[in-house]
């Protein structure tokens, strides 16, 4: 299975989509925008699961792809959006890093990804190999995003959508046992609900959720 | 043969298990003891036992995998003639200390759990034919030492002793592991067989070197990683610092001559002998220099051992250097003169630290200048202190002479070595090998009269009595070791032909090949220049004992006076100093005064500030002698600087901001990819 044929090409769209929505992410300025970006990567994601079971014919894969269309589409977005009505923030972003660089940045990360991730898995499958190179640029966008915005909220996305980069490889791993998908994203339902309570705490001393205002009230050192 | 000795070491294990059990049930500490001590004493003899069968009938080596191991591969035990030799030296030392400590009052159960681990790690080592195994033996003697020397830990000087040691020998294992890991190189195999098959070359087999000489020296006390060693004897116990002593410094040796001397294959440069030789002769001196100074007996036992540490190690140089330059003979004089050294050493040194802890149970103290005049309470215990001191002050007929002898015989000979360096440092290493024989002769006398002879120095002192039964039976056993090693050296060479082949190469002859001469009896240096015979040596020293005793019984008119005679201003106690006015009688720092003005101040700092009062002022005029060690100050401090500036870099990492966090952590990811990605370019 190669470039040109179906499932690999449907395949290759769907990892894509997610990295386009990953650039999205990193770019985007309104917080509602970005919400709405990781839910649509969180339904593109259900449709790549989905796909890789039919492809590999592994009907857990199936079941994946529900608990991804549930949780990260669904149940995930909206919880944010409560989250944020609650919370009653201002509607714009404040971002540490400029948003050329951030994406000049986001660029290097999946061309440093590409050049690690294709060499060392030369015995593999062909569209293992790509999944799991996008895979890896979701994951460090991810986290690019967690290290360029100040709003804890907006932190919380860019968790979000590093997990969603592992689900990728996951799926995309012939073989994966369902109970590792399982477990990850049940890990990833309590680290929502541990980041919301925070959030509201911090919501409730500082009156804002700029992470940064946290750094003078550090135990030791200071 | 493996078995047996793989059920020994779980029988150990065991003991161990048994004596941590005991600390639950009350009141049968005395039995756990009994059973611990008990245990490792028929272990230790089945060691021994073991040992001498294979190095006696020439038992072929039969590498056997075990049916467990690291992830990677079977772990893989052997016996080979150099682990025999070390094997039978840990069995007799070991069983010699367990019998002691049978006769001492039972310890805690912090002594009797890692007692018999200690002796289960050093056996592992020594049987283990893979690096992953010998260094797992290495770490379990090593930590098991540790939990001994901080067995007694209400003193604060203990602790601090135990943290030092624990710090050597982590430093001893971060040495060793890379060594290892170099060695092995990209084929990844860690058993022997496979080691030797590719040995390193250029920049490995140098940092091979040095990781392996750092590591192994820091675990056996070589100059200058030796700081932590007089503290740590102040703080173990008699059979414990005896089994420390006696073994696990020849376990670390035993270390080195594997990796460097057999790991690291026979077509090393000749140069590799040369950071050997200086190391072994520096300790040597500094040892035997400190051994001098000290004021507690088993801080100078233990300085001795630096000294004869040394010996063993110069031994090892000279083999390699003699090895690489081609000259099979020497290189098996200088092999067996280091192993002959490494028995005799370890079991003439588990006799004196046995004597040591007689002492300290029966006197109360370790200082010099509370103890005196125990010949008269301990006769049985002074006796096996003479025959100690004897060997360790290498006096003819006992058995650190032989190895000396050797010793000294090979460095004459390394001349022969066709490189000017080599010569001067081996020209330059003899003389302080002379120096350091006499140096420990001096510190031994310095130990046995200040001890054992003159009058009592504290109430304490004098109220000592002689060792239980048990224990005087544990000082006759290595005592009586020590006169047969010393009669017999060249059966014990012969025995030691399978060792010295593991060392000096496969092809090169036996050294000391008994000639003519009844075998074994006659040891022969080199290419037959010179022979000692120790059995001629001690019948004629006998002849002269008895004849000279003849003499003065028939030339003595028999009755026995009491003049007043003049004894260095050694008075007899006046009636109101029930002990003694203990001025009169020389102190350890006044013993030791000529050779701290004489050396001390060049080498161990010494200095001596006499205050004298003006002219008319009553008060008391004040001396005051100090020497102290200078590698503390410029290796530990500046490593101890080291450690706090990194620490408190460190700690400004965490006064980072959450981002701050975040970043790092995405830096160090990205980096460590692109490392990836650069490495896979290549």
């Amino acid at each position: 299975m190669t470039f040109g044929q179906l499932p690999y090409d449907v395949a290759h769209l769907f990892g894509g989509g997610m990295l386009l929505l990953s650039f999205m992410l990193l770019y985007q300025r309104r917080v509602t925008a970005v919400i709405n970006g990781l839910a649509i990567q969180g339904a593109i994601l259900a449709c790549a699961a989905a796909w890789q079971g039919g492809m590999q014919s592994a009907p857990q894969l199936y079941l994946t792809a529900l608990i991804a269309f549930a949780a990260k589409a669904v149940l995930i977005p909206l919880a944010l959006r409560v989250l944020i009505r609650r919370l009653d923030m201002d509607r714009t972003v404040d971002t540490a890093m400029g948003v050329g660089p951030s994406l000049i940045a986001g660029v290097a990360l999946v061309a440093l990804a590409i050049l690690v991730v294709l060499p060392i898995t030369t015995g593999a499958r062909a569209i293992a190999r790509e999944d799991l190179a996008l895979a890896l640029s979701v994951v460090l966008l991810g986290m690019l995003m967690m290290i360029t915005r100040r709003n804890a909220i907006l932190q919380v996305a860019g968790l979000m959508s590093m997990e969603n980069g592992l689900i990728l490889a996951a799926v995309g791993v012939a073989g994966m046992p369902l109970v590792v998908e399982l477990s990850t994203a049940a890990l990833v339902m309590v680290v929502l609900v541990v980041a919301g309570v925070f959030v509201f705490q911090i919501r409730e001393r500082f009156d804002s959720v700029d992470v940064s205002l946290l750094d003078p009230h550090r135990g030791e050192g200071r | 043969m493996l078995t047996g000795l793989l059920l020994g070491i779980g029988l150990l294990a065991l003991l161990a298990l048994v004596a941590a059990g005991s600390g639950w049930v009350p009141g049968q500490e005395r039995r756990a003891a009994r059973a611990v001590h008990g245990g490792c004493l028929v272990i230790g003899l089945g060691f021994a036992g073991v040992a001498a069968a294979k190095l006696g009938m020439g038992l072929p080596e039969v590498p056997m995998a075990l049916p467990f191991g690291p992830p990677w591969g079977a772990a893989v035990v052997a016996l080979d003639g150099l682990s025999a030799w070390f094997l039978l030296l840990l069995g007799l030392s070991g069983a010699s200390a367990s019998l002691f400590a049978l006769g001492m009052p039972p310890e805690t159960g912090r002594v009797l759990v890692p007692f018999p681990l200690m002796l289960a790690g050093m056996a592992l080592t020594l049987i283990a034919a893979d690096g992953f195994t010998l260094l797992l033996g290495f770490e379990v003697m090593s930590f098991a030492s540790w939990a001994l020397i901080a067995a007694d830990h209400a003193e604060a000087e203990n602790r601090a002793a135990a943290r030092r040691y624990l710090m050597f020998a982590v430093l001893a294992g971060a040495c060793l592991v890379p060594a290892f890991g170099l060695l092995a190189g990209p084929a990844g195999s860690l058993e022997f067989s496979a080691l030797r098959a590719s040995p390193p070359e250029g920049w490995r087999a140098g940092a091979v070197l040095a990781l392996g000489l750092a590591g192994a020296g820091a675990k056996a006390g070589l100059v200058p990683l030796h700081a932590w060693l007089p503290p740590a004897y102040r703080a173990a116990s008699g059979p414990v610092s005896a089994l420390m002593s006696g073994v696990m410094y020849k376990v670390a040796l035993y270390v080195l001559a594997r990796l460097l001397l057999d790991l690291c294959g026979p077509v090393q440069p000749a140069w590799w002998g040369v950071p050997l030789v200086v190391a072994g002769a520096v300790s040597a001196l500094f040892g035997a220099l400190r051994a001098n100074m000290e004021a507690e007996i088993q801080p100078l036992l233990a300085c001795s051992t630096i000294e004869n540490i040394g010996f063993i190690t110069l031994g090892f140089g000279l083999t390699l250097a003699f090895r690489g330059a081609d000259l099979g003979p020497l290189a098996a004089l200088a092999a067996g003169a280091s192993l002959l050294h490494a028995l005799n050493h370890g079991i003439f040194k588990t006799l004196l630290f046995l004597v040591a802890g007689a002492v300290r149970n029966a006197a109360g103290s370790q200082r010099i200048d509370r103890l005196g005049g125990l010949i008269h309470a301990m006769p049985v215990t002074a006796l096996a202190a003479l025959v100690g001191i004897g060997a360790a002050a290498s006096l003819p007929p006992l058995a650190g002479f032989a190895s000396e002898w050797l010793l000294l015989e090979a460095l004459l000979a390394g001349w022969r070595v066709s490189d000017i360096v080599f010569q001067v440092v081996v020209a330059a290493a003899t003389a302080l090998v002379a120096m350091a024989a006499a140096l420990a002769a001096a510190a031994m006398v310095r130990f046995f009269g200040l001890v054992f002879l003159g009058r009592p120095r504290s109430p304490r002192g004098a109220g000592a009595r002689e060792a239980p039964l048990k224990e005087r039976w544990a000082l006759l056993l290595p005592a009586g070791l020590v006169v047969l090693l010393g009669l017999f050296p060249g059966l014990l060479l012969a025995l030691a032909a399978p060792a010295i082949r593991v060392l000096a190469g496969p092809a090169t002859p036996t050294p000391a090949t008994p000639t003519p001469a009844p075998a074994g009896l006659v040891l022969v240096a080199g290419e037959g220049a010179s022979t000692y015979l120790p059995l001629a040596v001690a019948l004629l020293l006998a002849l002269v004992l008895v004849t000279l005793w003849f003499l003065v019984r028939r030339r003595s008119t028999g009755a026995t006076q009491r003049g007043p005679v003049w004894n260095g201003g050694f008075s007899d106690p006046p009636p109101f100093l029930h002990f003694g006015d203990p001025l009169t009688q020389p102190g350890a720092a006044g013993f030791a005064q000529p050779l701290r003005q004489m050396l001390g101040s060049a080498l161990l700092g010494a200095r001596e500030v006499v205050m004298m009062r003006p002219p008319g002022d009553p008060r008391p005029g004040h001396f005051a002698a100090h020497a102290a060690d200078p590698t503390p100050g410029w290796l530990l401090m500046p490593l101890a600087r080291l450690r706090d500036g990194i620490a408190a870099r460190a700690e400004r990492l965490r006064d980072l901001t959450i981002r701050g966090c975040l970043s790092l952590s995405f830096g160090t990811l990205v980096v460590l990819l692109a490392l990836l990605a650069w490495l896979e370019a290549r």
